[in-house]
């Protein structure tokens, strides 16, 4: 009888020993957005690009803006969760006026014409608007939607995606420190 | 009046016809659908495309969706062939944006093997405690049909 009941013990850890690891690793599946892409990009140089700007002849090459951190915020007209982010772009922008920091909007996906209306009824424009025809830019930094905002140092290393809006308080989380090591 | 509607008639039954003036042969009779012949540059576009998997759609590769992201990433990859790179380098330069999130068969190589191996386990051990189940199920049998006379109903050996 006892050893029976030893057989039975022993059976119920094999079991468990087998059953528990499998619900965890499904319960940690249940725990991540299968559409959520984890960027490979911080930590590591910004692609370089070189993208006409919109309305003018002139082309911006991003490792030209060496020693100067960039924000790249990929946007459309279309884009809903864009008209949250510009308020909070443009408070940003006027935060670090003149003290290092660019910042480039990317067009994805959009008419040149929607996109002029659309900066009109917010004020104008106050960052050249890069013009990425055929996405190659979006491609190579891995864009799946927009708003999508990259943060890179004066080094043109990525420090920061982010994925959807993007506030003031986030940007100025990865660009404060920044200008706080690279004294202007 | 009788002549509009015959016109309008008219009209409607043939303008199928009219919207496949182009699918027809001169006799009318078997349909001319004129198909391109696939190249050898267009056969590498559609079996890398169908490796990688499309950032914007549910569980399609970029060679199946028709969105623009998927119509630019199919560009970008005969672009790159014609660049002279090889599927290889072609499938790296998605992962680096994209990580390898992007490719419809994970890489067999670290934690990915477990995506491999893991399923071949289970049936192994599956089969193994089928094949225990099964020799305790015939080993049953073989002890109940022993039956000893003491076991047997007494009302039925009166007879």
């Amino acid at each position: 009888m006892s050893d029976g009941g030893g057989m039975n013990w022993r059976r119920s850890l094999i079991g468990l020993g087998i059953a528990l690891p499998l619900v965890g690793l499904l319960g940690f599946g249940l725990t991540r957005n299968p559409s959520d892409i984890i960027s490979p990009l911080p930590g590591r140089p910004a692609p370089d690009f070189a993208l006409p700007v919109m309305g003018t002849d002139t082309v911006i090459r991003l490792s030209s803006l060496r020693g100067q951190v960039v924000v790249v915020n990929f946007w459309a007209s279309w884009c809903i969760p864009c008209r949250v982010e510009h308020p909070e772009l443009t408070a940003a922008k006027a935060r670090w006026e003149g003290k290092g920091v660019v910042f480039l909007g990317v067009l994805y996906d959009d008419s040149e014409s929607s996109a002029r209306r659309w900066l009109e009824e917010f004020g104008g424009e106050k960052w050249p608007t890069l013009l990425d025809s055929r996405k190659k830019g979006a491609i190579e930094y891995g864009v799946y939607g927009v708003p999508e905002t990259f943060i890179i140092d004066q080094a043109g290393i990525v420090v920061h995606k982010q994925l959807s809006v993007v506030t003031l308080d986030t940007l100025a989380h990865y660009i404060e420190p920044l200008l706080a090591r690279s004294p202007q | 009046m009788i002549v509009v509607a015959a016109w309008l008639l008219a009209a409607v039954l043939q303008a199928p016809a009219a919207g496949s003036v182009q699918e027809a042969d001169t006799a009318g009779a078997r349909p001319v659908v004129q198909v391109a012949e696939e190249t050898p540059l267009d056969r590498q576009v559609r079996e890398i495309a169908a490796q990688l998997r499309c950032p914007v759609c549910q569980s399609q590769s970029i060679l199946e969706s028709n969105s623009s992201l998927a119509l630019d990433m199919r560009r970008i990859i005969r672009e790159k062939l014609e660049a002279g790179e090889s599927p290889d380098q072609i499938r790296e330069y998605f992962v680096r944006s994209y990580s390898e999130w992007i490719l419809l068969d994970p890489k067999a190589e670290g934690f990915n093997l477990t995506v491999y191996i893991l399923p071949v386990l289970l049936v192994l051990a599956g089969a193994v405690l089928l094949v225990l189940a099964a020799r305790r199920w015939m080993q049953r049998p073989a002890e109940s049909s022993t039956v000893t006379p003491t076991d047997e109903d007494p009302d039925l050996t009166a007879w």
